[in-house]
């Protein structure tokens, strides 16, 4: 019992130091307004109704690629003035930059959506990181 | 019960209650939010009902542990539990107080200013502090429910202070990296709280039907340690389309195909349950026991088509993950949690139109959670096809038909507050009637008729 509980905890402290370090291979430092926006992002609770890379909530939609699908213009829109879902949070001109700066680090990061031929025979698929 | 305890365990069923309201609330919030945005926004709603369902989990899970290894480590309540419990509620209070001033700024389900995290922690470190002290008088044949206990008291503090980890700059370094351990800590953090309620719901069988094999045979530890390798490496599928490295997928994979044996191994106990449901029908805390089962095979059968990614291509960032979630934490942990709460307050001793209000409270949450489950499930259907398979881009357009189906998630989430609130009023009732002082439990009726034949037996040695 001790033995393999011993073995189990082991093997997942080797898996957490690997997920951890070589989980993902993306190299791109966030700026300070990139972590400002970051910040806001967490503060006014956006996860609660979008999502990225499909996590967070329902109600509005996945913004990982809002900057290359959509642009900075209409992000500035939207965020500036709200909508009849999506309230007003007053946010100052830096603030609504950051938010931007942050989302378009994250539209770098990759796409949240998998493409029918990365989808391999035995269920799995791969996705190349850019 | 200790005075402290029953507090602990009031507050953990008002947390159930406040779930309740919240999710409901936050319902409509989802469905109108015009009529919310200006004073109560669905931002402001959903992390109130979320934390609070959380809070209950694991503030009923540890209240459960707290009364039930008293007698199982036969020892006395401690000051150090003592602590933790006013550490704990006062934590959560000032959670909710932040909530409502619009204050947050952690991460899904943890909402609220990280900060807050320390007093959790604290109290946390002062629940291990006090559980360790009594574990040691642990007897030497350790039962299995009392290592599933420690597994999610120690799992948790682990995954909670990993949840943490973003704080430590590295961490943030690249924004797939905080994802990543995000995911892995919340997937865990789940494998920790089941393990802390399936081991109350194991001590309960136990005490029901009186066999004290059921924790100890070898086919218990051996699933015991599947859903502990489950926990430990299977949490990838909440991140299978996140650009991580491919083994994190794989591995995942591999482990979370372990779960057919779960599957198995309900199908083949399926008669021996059915047959011993006739036997304990009569049961309130059984009936609660026997709805989890019946959920933990729905929701398993969900999971194992989630844990593959060409099928989860589909479902991730739906309402079937949402299904899924509600469908574990209503149908198979509150279930086990009301089965335990109710034999702690021994509700089958309650009057008769208690139990009959609990009967029936019981029935209208089961029957509205098929409704609800199933509605979120074509919720999720929908906007998966129209999201992958048609490929609709506009938001407004793709949730079109999803909206409307989302109606009867609602509708049934009035009666899910009904049904689940007559129980959890109904426990809290009893609990503030239950000032009597501590009896035996009255379940163990085989334990109970044993003493007595052995009793019988000794008598006839003696006079012989």
């Amino acid at each position: 019992m001790k033995k393999i509980l011993l073995i189990l905890c082991i093997g997942f402290a080797i898996y957490s130091l690997a997920v951890y370090k070589y989980g993902s291979t993306t190299k791109s430092s966030p700026t300070p307004a990139i972590t400002k926006g970051w910040n806001i992002w967490q503060e006014k609770n956006c996860q609660s109704c979008h999502q990225l890379y499909g996590l967070g909530g329902y109600m509005g939609p996945d913004l990982t690629n809002v900057a290359s699908e959509k642009g900075t213009a209409y992000m500035k829109g939207i965020i500036k003035s709200g909508t009849t879902r999506m309230p007003d949070f007053h946010l100052k001109e830096q603030e609504i930059k950051d938010v931007i700066a942050f989302l378009s680090w994250v539209d770098q990061s990759g796409s949240s959506k998998v493409s029918d031929t990365s989808v391999h025979w035995t269920g799995t698929y791969t996705i190349e990181a850019p | 019960m200790s005075k402290t305890q029953k507090i602990f365990i009031g507050f953990s069923l008002v947390m159930l209650l406040t779930t309740l309201f919240f999710g409901m609330v936050s319902s409509f919030a989802f469905l109108y939010p015009e009529l919310y945005n200006k004073f109560l926004p669905f931002y402001q709603l959903r992390p109130m009902h979320v934390s609070a369902a959380l809070f209950w989990i694991i503030s009923g899970a540890v209240a459960c542990i707290l009364s039930l290894s008293k007698d199982t480590f036969k020892s006395r309540e401690t000051g150090t539990s003592k602590a933790f419990i006013v550490v704990w509620i006062a934590s959560i209070i000032t959670v909710f107080i932040f909530y409502s001033f619009r204050k947050f700024g952690g991460r899904e389900y943890w909402e609220f200013p990280p900060v807050l995290c320390i007093p959790i922690l604290a109290a946390w470190l002062l629940l291990m502090l006090s559980y360790f002290k009594q574990w040691q008088k642990r007897e030497r044949k350790t039962p299995l429910y009392v290592w599933m206990w420690t597994t999610g008291i120690v799992f948790f503090l682990f995954t909670f202070v990993e949840q943490n980890l973003y704080q430590i700059p590295w961490f943030r370094e690249t924004f797939l990296r905080e994802l990543t351990v995000q995911w892995k800590s919340n997937g865990a953090m789940v494998g920790a709280w089941n393990q802390m309620i399936y081991g109350s719901s194991l001590l309960l069988m136990v005490k029901i039907s009186g066999d004290q094999q059921i924790a100890r045979s070898r086919k218990a530890f051996f699933f015991y340690f599947l859903g502990l390798t489950n926990l430990m490496f299977n949490w990838g599928h909440h991140i299978y389309n996140v650009p991580t490295a491919s083994w994190i997928r794989g591995v995942s994979y591999g482990i979370s195909m372990t779960e057919w044996l779960f599957f198995i191994n309900i199908i083949h106990g399926f008669r021996t349950r059915l047959s011993e449901q006739n036997k304990f029908r009569h049961l309130l805390t059984y009936r609660f026991l026997t709805a989890s089962e019946y959920w933990v095979f729905a929701n398993l059968c969900l999971a194992l088509m989630m844990s593959i990614p060409a099928i989860n291509r589909y479902t991730h960032g739906t309402h079937i993950t949402v299904a899924h979630a509600m469908g574990t934490t209503i149908g198979i942990n509150t279930m086990i949690l009301l089965a335990t709460i109710g034999y702690i307050l021994k509700i089958d001793e309650a009057t008769s139109r208690q139990k009959e209000y609990i009967r029936k409270g019981t029935s209208i949450a089961n029957l509205s959670l098929i409704l609800f489950w199933l509605s979120l499930i074509v919720a999720g259907i929908l906007k998966g096809y129209r999201t992958v398979a048609l490929q609709i881009n506009n938001f407004q357009e793709m949730m079109a038909p999803v909206m409307k189906v989302l109606h009867v998630f609602s509708f049934a989430g009035v009666f899910l507050l009904i049904g689940l609130g007559m129980v959890a009023l109904q426990f809290l009732k009893i609990l503030l009637q239950n000032e009597g002082p501590e009896q035996p439990p009255l379940l163990n009726w085989q334990s109970i008729k044993a003493e007595a034949k052995q009793k019988i037996e000794e008598k006839k040695t003696t006079s012989i």
